[in-house]
């Protein structure tokens, strides 16, 4: 008899997860990492003249960790919830379904996968504009610690999206509805400073402001919002989504009718 | 007395105001070849879901070999392997690839003996390393088989496996499966093919909207329900219907008996009638027969 491991179950998920993105890099990888750096050309090109940001920094150092961080974000959405309605359609997330797997392993294979992803793109951004534009990197783990914060919350909203969609269409009204205007209205390309007061405050009401001003404060340690703040907001959002995913998964929603 | 592979009590599940299961109790014994049978929408599915554990029922409760299938989820899935109706598959995989994912989901590592031993059986030794995009829908269907025994379930159940698929692939699939029956696997079968039903399974329960409505030993249902026929050609038709036989295709005309004895007698009452035998045949019962008239009695 082979031989049983008892996170095994789990273990195999994740892997199958991160195969499943792998085994289309040039798609799932490649391709946003490409589509950052032509977001950095044009913006860089047209503004890194005129603005300046935090008194010093140019504009295209600013615009670096707000590329970086968008492309963590979208990806970890895109990678959970792509593959939980592939799944739900094709009707192969029966076989996921039928072993004894806990909703907790689920959860944790789809979204740490997701993290992955997303920082795979993201180091594929940073590392490729790097030899363009000077980037500091004053405190690598808020770095690290915002990046990974951000996946797991896009992760986990990807999940949500995945399991409540039953058709593509739907899945995309929520990244072009929800997602997408949340994320360019979170400061990736400016400061909320530059914004009128009215803008600045209501940016406040994003929790992805606080992801990207945080992220940003791990390359400059300078940022529009005290990165505790960022963190406090961005971990309880986290730990909000997280219980909310795991209560839909815990019940079955729309996956075990 | 030893578990019950399979213990169902009580069991109920509505979908909005439809009835999908009205209170299904079985229980299926360790080692025997049981059939599920009845028309489409009788409950067959939910009731194989439910067992899986991809249905939740309303009420009543579901064990695989003694492990309840909410409290004890765990144990009771690793006792279970399905082959689902539908063919599903992961396009991102090859088949080898498939199987040890399946494998680790169990939580099985370093299963490849068992798997070559799998694939070897069911034919698919040469497509271990081709994509699931390029395999015919028979193949297809043996790797369902194939995902549904590599933890080695003591219970499967197979939800129509057969429908769709060619004769050879048929008999080969079945040869397989009677093995590992005899293995001592408990087999549950839904099919709609009532001949291999009746070939097959040793016991059978016929669903109706959601309910049993007959549960019994193949032999005793087909003894109970079904009777024999004798079938004639006449030269003056009417005669035979109305010495009590009813009118079949191409001109034949069907009596049912249910003792060989009685043929003697009805041959003498068609003689004696004037209807003149031209053709004659007998007719074994069967379960299609016992199905309808089980369907038509419930």
């Amino acid at each position: 008899m082979a031989a049983e491991s008892p996170l095994a179950g789990f273990r195999t998920l994740l892997y199958k997860e991160v195969l499943r993105f792998w085994k289309v890099s040039f798609q799932t990888v490649a391709a946003p990492v490409l589509n950052a750096l032509l977001f950095l050309l044009i913006f860089s090109h047209v503004l890194d003249r005129h603005v300046t940001v935090y008194g010093e920094v140019a504009y295209t150092s600013f615009l670096v960790p707000g590329l970086v961080m968008m492309s963590v974000l979208q990806n970890a959405f895109a990678n959970s919830s792509s593959s939980l309605i592939q799944s739900k359609i094709t009707g192969n997330i029966i076989f996921v379904l039928l072993p004894p797997l806990s909703y907790r392993e689920f959860y944790a294979a789809y979204v740490i996968a997701s993290i992955l992803r997303g920082l795979m793109v993201g180091a594929g951004v940073l590392a490729v504009s790097a030899a363009f534009v000077v980037v500091p990197m004053a405190h690598p783990l808020w770095v690290l610690g915002f990046a990974v914060l951000g996946g797991a919350i896009l992760g986990s909203l990807g999940v949500i999206a995945g399991i409540w969609a039953e058709k593509f269409d739907q899945l995309a009204a929520f990244q072009n509805f929800l997602i997408m205007p949340l994320t360019m209205l979170s400061g990736v390309f400016y400061s909320i400073h530059s914004l009128p007061r009215f803008w600045q405050d209501v940016s406040h009401f994003n929790p992805f402001f606080f992801m990207i001003d945080g992220f940003r404060y791990g390359f400059f340690g300078q940022s529009d919002t005290s990165p505790w703040l960022s963190l406090g907001v961005v971990g309880l959002c986290f730990v909000l989504l997280a219980a909310l995913t795991l209560a839909m998964l815990a019940r079955g929603y729309k996956l075990r009718s | 007395m030893s578990t019950p592979a399979i213990r169902i009590q009580g069991v109920s599940k509505h979908y909005g105001s439809l009835k999908a299961l009205g209170g299904v109790d079985l229980e299926v014994g360790q080692g025997e070849f049981f059939g599920l049978l009845g028309p489409n929408g009788a409950g067959k599915t939910t009731l194989i879901s439910a067992l899986s554990g991809l249905v939740r029922p309303d009420s009543g409760t579901l064990a695989i070999m003694g492990h309840d299938v909410v409290a004890d989820y765990r144990n009771a899935r690793r006792n279970l392997g399905v082959v689902p109706q539908e063919l599903v598959f992961d396009p991102f995989f090859s088949v080898r690839e498939l199987l040890r994912i399946q494998s680790g989901y169990f939580g099985i590592r370093s299963n490849d003996d068992w798997i070559d031993e799998i694939l070897a059986s069911l034919d698919l030794t040469h497509k271990a390393s081709a994509n699931m995009r390029m395999l015919s829908g028979g193949m297809k269907r043996r790797v369902l088989v194939a995902q549904a025994l590599v933890h080695r379930p003591p219970v499967i159940v197979l939800d129509e496996p057969t429908a769709g698929v060619d004769v050879e692939l048929r008999q080969g699939l079945w040869q397989f499966i009677r093995k590992l029956n005899r293995d001592g696997h408990t087999i549950v079968l839904t099919t709609h093919y009532l001949e291999e039903a009746e070939a097959l399974c040793g016991r059978i329960a016929m669903l109706k909207a959601g309910r049993i409505v007959a549960l019994d030993t193949t032999a005793n249902l087909l003894r109970r329900f079904a009777t024999h026929s004798l079938s004639v050609r006449l030269e003056h038709p009417a005669r035979g219907v109305e010495l009590g036989g009813s009118a079949g295709e191409g001109g034949w005309v069907d009596f049912a008996f249910d003792s060989y004895g009685e043929v003697e007698t009805l041959l003498a009452r068609l003689r004696e009638g004037g209807a003149g035998l031209v053709e004659m045949r007998l007719g074994e019962p069967d379960l299609e027969r016992v199905f309808v008239e089980v369907m038509n009695r419930a």
